[in-house]
């Protein structure tokens, strides 16, 4: 039984909340290096989707294979493998952001002192390091979500809206990241309105609508035109 | 690695509180208003009924309790960072402890401020048995803690949670009313009737024993949705 | 099978209540009490239907969070309603009794405080499946083994907390004290046990058909695939 996994498997699965289907029968298969762009009106299962394979939504029916096993076997070790950076952003508002770093470093088992510094630079918040996250703007907390989705180096990394708030020289360097992830070995989702960012940046576009799959392939040029030809609207 | 994880979410949560002290001092000064509303409620000519004080204070520390338990997880909402602890690899009835600590200490330091001023109120001779005394206090809010907890983070993504918490939680924690008050009731007795309050902490240690097991059992599976 | 013995089992039931109905009225009325004191014969058959949904509640409500097998579910939910039911009548009859006998609605017996307090558990158990929201199956499953797992120690704390103020116990023991009220007393658990058992197959099955229902739902949703 090895430590890591380097593919994800989605097999035929299927949620529903009471009378309200959240994903059906969807199948999946991501391998490293992908950047897997999650494309789908509002509503369509993406943000449910992420939360399974993320292990805090289970499935109905179907299963997911993180390497060779499912979540179950791997019990809490698979979660060191995993980031999530979602809308909510999962960060302390009456602690600073420092703290905040620091505390999910060593949630992580991580140094703090190896980590949180390089952290707080990369994403541009070096300064305001002793302010406490409340105060920052959308963008400034988006920013610092991500390092901190990032801090223990997780080869599974799921983004939710990556970009909401980010001004132009951030999304780059967000663009930046995210391929330089994929090209060191990780597996990104990225779950996204934007498509013109989408664009250029994702190696593979798995179109959703309405909890079912319409389509998986790997990404091309012309992704809105190809996004309204098989979503519509 | 699992009490690494409970001790770093009880720090964490520490760290908040002691900016700000907010849920520390609404505890506090909730559960003193409500000994006086008790107080106003009972006292006659001067005098309260007899066992009242250990009444007032057990129900004080149930009431407060109620609300630190819906305000601490309130604090876990913003950001839904209780999805980012979720993601921790670590067991996740480990979040269940660190959350368990946090608010025990929390009611343990609301009990040493509503203890001396119930019996300063009521006459009430709460440190004639001061050791057990403290363990029927320990017993008890461990007790009320444990359930709390759990349905507390359990009823978190529920939209009527603040409603819904004391009514799933009273009738279940009422042997640890019955065992608080007539232990503590034993003890102020004269002669102190030992017996009995080690009897009622003998139940209550039980009720810890059973229902932190049950909490941790079910906590990862009533947390993934 | 189940769906062809069901009707079999509704007469086997009618006839039995009439049974027990002739039974009830062919013993002599109790001396001091007069025709009042025959409540007993529907108040302590409910309470035994009463315990015996708690334990299928408990049972399925475990089940539910080991497996999340929807029959778990589905007995859990049944077990629930049938407690609070025979529960309620009880609760009813047995202030209705009381009265007669001692000329006091209430008074703190023993085995009627445990059994309200049980009840008030199932009835948040089913407060939490209505009001709770999506998902709210899970959590309700949480009360349902919290609320069993605490009654053997809501029976223990309550029993020591009356016995310690003894007052008239409610139950005499009629073996012992009145042989004549034991055929009618037998007749009337027996017909309570079948009424159980035919509510419980019917609950089951509505619970079946909601479940296909939602399945249809889903299906017709999916129909464009």
């Amino acid at each position: 039984m090895n430590d890591d996994f380097d593919s994800v498997r989605l097999t035929d699965v299927s949620r529903h909340f009471g009378r309200r289907r959240a994903l059906a029968r969807l199948s999946l298969a991501i391998r490293t290096g992908d950047v897997l762009g999650l494309l789908g009106p509002n509503g369509a299962g993406k943000s449910t989707l992420l939360g399974m394979v993320a292990t805090l939504v289970a499935p109905n029916t179907g299963e997911v294979i993180y390497g060779d096993r499912s979540a179950q076997r791997w019990g809490p070790a698979l979660r060191r493998h995993i980031g999530l950076l979602a809308h909510e952003l999962h960060l302390y508002a009456e602690l600073t952001a420092r703290q905040n770093l620091t505390f999910f470093a060593e949630l992580y088992g991580l140094n703090p002192r190896d980590v949180v510094d390089a952290a707080l630079e990369r994403a541009g918040l070096a300064d305001r390091a002793d302010d406490e996250v409340g105060g920052f703007s959308r963008g400034m907390r988006q920013r610092l979500a991500l390092e901190r989705a990032l801090l223990h180096r997780p080869r599974l990394v799921l983004l939710d809206e990556p970009f909401t708030g980010l001004d132009d020289r951030s999304v780059s360097a967000v663009a930046d990241r995210i391929r330089r992830l994929a090209a060191d070995g990780g597996i990104v989702l990225l779950a996204t309105h934007d498509l013109d960012l989408a664009d250029g940046l994702v190696t593979r576009v798995a179109l959703i609508r309405e909890g079912r799959l319409l389509s998986d392939e790997p990404a091309s040029t012309g992704l809105r035109g190809r996004y309204r030809e098989v979503v519509g609207r | 690695m699992f009490f690494r994880v409970a001790f770093l979410v009880l720090r964490k949560d520490f760290a908040i509180e002691i900016k700000s002290r907010e849920i520390l001092y609404t505890t506090l000064l909730f559960a003193v208003s409500c000994v006086l509303v008790f107080a106003f409620a009972l006292v006659k000519e001067g005098e309260a009924p007899p066992d009242a004080a250990p009444a007032i204070l057990w129900i004080a520390i149930m009431f407060a309790g109620t609300l630190a338990l819906g305000r601490t997880f309130e604090r876990e909402r913003y950001g839904e960072t209780l999805r980012a602890l979720l993601l921790a690899p670590a067991p996740r009835p480990a979040l269940y402890v660190g959350k368990l600590l946090g608010i025990v200490l929390l009611l343990g330091v609301a009990e040493l401020v509503l203890v001396p001023l119930v019996a300063f109120f009521f006459l009430a001779p709460f440190f004639a048995k001061p050791l057990l005394m403290t363990l029927l206090l320990a017993a008890g809010t461990i007790g009320f803690a444990a359930v709390g907890t759990l349905f507390a983070a359990m009823l978190m993504r529920v939209r009527t949670r603040d409603v819904l918490l004391p009514i799933l939680l009273y009738p279940i924690t009422v042997p640890v009313i019955i065992g608080g008050v007539r232990g503590t009731a034993a003890l102020l007795a004269s002669p102190a009737d030992e017996a009995m309050a080690t009897m009622w902490l003998a139940i209550l240690a039980a009720f810890d024993v059973v229902f932190i097991t049950l909490s941790l059992w079910t906590f990862e599976v009533l947390m993934t949705e | 099978m189940m769906r062809k013995l069901f009707p079999v089992l509704l007469a086997i039931n009618a006839v039995l209540f009439v049974a027990a109905l002739i039974f009830i009225n062919r013993v002599p009325p109790e001396s001091s009490m007069g025709l009042v004191q025959k409540i007993f014969y529907f108040h302590v058959p409910s309470w035994i239907a009463m315990y015996l949904g708690i334990a299928i509640c408990g049972v399925g409500s475990i089940w539910y969070l080991a497996t999340g097998r929807p029959q778990a579910d589905r007995a859990a939910v049944a077990g629930g309603e049938l407690a609070v039911l025979f529960g309620l009548v009880g609760l009813v009859t047995g202030p209705l009794w009381a009265r007669k006998a001692w000329g006091v609605w209430w008074q703190w017996d023993a085995r009627l405080t445990t059994a309200l307090l049980l009840w008030l558990t199932f009835v948040a158990y089913l407060t939490v499946r209505k009001y709770g929201g999506p998902g709210s199956e899970k959590l309700a499953a949480a009360v349902g083994l919290f609320g069993t797992a605490v009654a053997p120690f809501v029976y223990f704390s309550v029993n020591i907390w009356r016995t310690v103020h003894p007052l008239t116990t409610v139950m005499p023991e009629l073996p012992n004290s009145a042989p004549e009220m034991v055929p009618p007393m037998l007749a009337s658990i027996f017909s309570f046990l079948v009424l159980f058992v035919v509510l419980l197959m019917a609950r089951l099955e509505l619970g079946r058909r909601q479940a296909d229902v939602d399945e249809l739902y889903l299906a017709y949703e999916d129909r464009t695939a």
